[in-house]
């Protein structure tokens, strides 16, 4: 597998040393792998800090800036950040005001946020933590490590990031960041593995002709693998699995996220099939959004997330916002 | 009596046998995990290795909260946390002694595992490192061989065996929990290096010529 890289092991410092240079509004502490917004600490602001595994970019350092996350943490590739990287984050970020940590649903990330709460809470930061839930395709989430914190992070960082940015306490940042995953439902399909630069090859092996349907976002298997399907079908069956769990009773914003390895023209094509469902079902679309956000490096696919919005989330959606990857309304 | 240069020989004897099988622990993860196992352990106990010599523990408890604070601090995913922890309480557990019987660090062991129980929210069976390193600390603190031997290799055994009986179990703890069924057939790759772990144990153990109760 050819990559554009020089060696594994420097894959994620190497990209951090390309985002400090194409965006001067960020501090990039490349050593310490912490991406910081350049105005940080905001005075009386509530900081937001998430990451997690590279490898998902522009997740989550390209959704730092005004209106969204203060601070990112990115770790080894698919491997969450350690303890350290997320207490310095807190440490630059902190304000007097705060730190929401926004954490997936991965033990590991879980693990590691928990002990740098710990460590931050020493340092006297008072801390917050909102756990991203969304994925529908882990059914059985009693057996399971629960379900994953997959698309609806975007969600969480933007619209916290909003309320955080109006200067709201942390208990109001944090309940708002829970209410907008309890509003949110992912699944995500994969028509290729995805090939990590220590490995070289794919983790998986999946067939031509063949897709996995209800993939996470590291490269692991999904739960079940069909025949390929159309971008109709696989639009049916992402889309209902994902109304069945939530059943909304109002407008949604929709997330039709590629997974790094397949091209906007199919994307779009893809979403067009999403509305389609979702006026079929009924189910008002207030915003969209489509593009490569929540990635899992060169995979190819796509994962849909809906997110039921009431008056104030569609507002705290629709502020502005300033990141490397999601810009609007400044 | 267990003193510091025995722990140090126990960290370094789990780096080399990370060192040597780390593709092994990659295969095994990318089988139901995500294929960095090998590489991120690889990570820690090389930052470990080096920590011990920029830094001689004092303590046998020395030795093992200082590795387990370098793994929490440099390995990241569940594996960083989950052994950052089990050194660091066993550790905490021997306290400042300067010596320590196999009988104490039976214990101590016992409350690293317990502590790593209760982190991961996880039990025996669950396919986890728990499958190998339970029956490890059971071997250890039941009563020394009639023989006169010491209870590591017993130990080692019983970790091995633990980790081999994961290959049927069902994963319901971290990423290989999400592939139901399909988890079934796999080896889990952290009850294998938790083997690894106890058979440095054995080893340092045997290098240490006569271990006495």
């Amino acid at each position: 597998m050819k990559m554009l890289i020089n060696v594994p092991e420097t894959v994620v410092a190497d990209a951090l040393r390309g985002m400090a240079a194409a965006h001067p509004q960020l501090t990039v502490d490349v050593e310490n792998r912490v991406v910081v917004r350049r105005d940080a600490p905001v005075a009386g602001k509530v900081g937001l800090v998430s990451g997690g595994g590279s490898g998902h970019e522009p997740l989550h350092g390209g959704f730092v800036g005004p209106g969204m996350l203060s601070a990112a943490c990115p770790g080894e590739v698919f491997t969450s950040p350690v303890p350290d990287q997320m207490a310095r984050a807190a440490a630059a970020v902190d304000s007097g005001a705060g730190v929401l940590f926004i954490v997936k649903n991965y033990t590991g990330d879980v693990l590691n946020f928990d002990m740098a709460a710990e460590l931050a809470e020493d340092e006297g930061i008072q801390i917050g933590k909102v756990l991203v839930n969304d994925d529908v395709a882990v059914t059985d989430s009693l057996f399971t490590a629960g379900r994953r914190g997959t698309g609806a992070t975007l969600f969480v960082e933007k619209m916290a990031g909003a309320a955080a940015e109006e200067g709201l306490p942390l208990e109001r940042v944090e309940a708002i960041g829970r209410r907008v995953n309890e509003s949110s439902r992912s699944f995500g399909v994969a028509l290729s593995a995805v090939t990590t630069p220590a490995k070289g090859s794919p983790t998986f092996d999946l067939p031509a002709g063949e897709l996995e349907l209800g993939i996470g976002i590291h490269g692991e298997p999904g739960r079940e693998r069909r025949a390929m399907m159309t971008s109709r079908e696989i639009a049916d069956f992402a889309v209902n699995a994902v109304l069945d769990d939530l059943r909304p009773s109002g407008p949604v914003i929709a997330l039709v996220n590629g997974m790094g390895g397949t091209p906007l023209l199919e994307l779009y094509g893809f979403s067009a099939e999403v509305q389609r469902v979702l006026g079929e079902r009924g189910v008002a679309v207030a915003r969209t959004l489509v593009g490569n956000y929540v990635t899992s490096l060169d995979m190819a696919g796509c994962s849909v997330t809906l997110c039921q919005v009431d008056e104030e989330l569609l507002r705290l959606w629709d502020a502005p916002v300033e990141t490397a990857a999601l810009r609007w309304g400044r | 009596m267990l003193d510091t240069a025995f722990f140090v020989r126990w960290l370094t004897a789990t780096a080399a046998a990370v060192e040597r099988d780390a593709d092994l622990l990659t295969e095994l993860d990318s089988a139901i995990g995500d294929a960095d196992h090998g590489s991120n352990l690889q990570r820690g106990f090389r930052a470990v290795t080096a920590s011990l010599g920029e830094e001689p523990p004092a303590t046998p408890g020395a030795a093992l909260t200082l590795a387990g604070r370098r793994l929490i601090s440099t390995v990241g995913g569940a594996s960083g946390p989950l052994y950052g922890t089990l050194l660091r309480r066993t550790g905490k557990a021997l306290g400042d002694a300067a010596e320590v019987s196999p009988a104490q660090l039976a214990e101590a062991l016992r409350t690293g595992v317990a502590a790593v129980a209760q982190l991961g929210g996880a039990k025996a069976g669950d396919k986890t490192m728990l499958d190998a390193l339970e029956p490890a600390v059971e071997a250890l603190g039941s009563a020394p061989p009639p023989d006169g031997s010491s209870s590591f290799p017993a130990a080692a055994r019983a970790a091995a065996e633990g980790a081999l009986a994961t290959v049927p179990l069902q994963a319901h703890k971290g990423r290989a929990s999400y592939l139901g069924e399909r988890s079934i057939g796999h080896q889990d790759p952290g009850a294998t290096s938790s083997a690894l772990l106890i058979a440095a144990l054995a080893e340092a153990a045997e290098a240490d010529g006569e271990v006495s109760e």
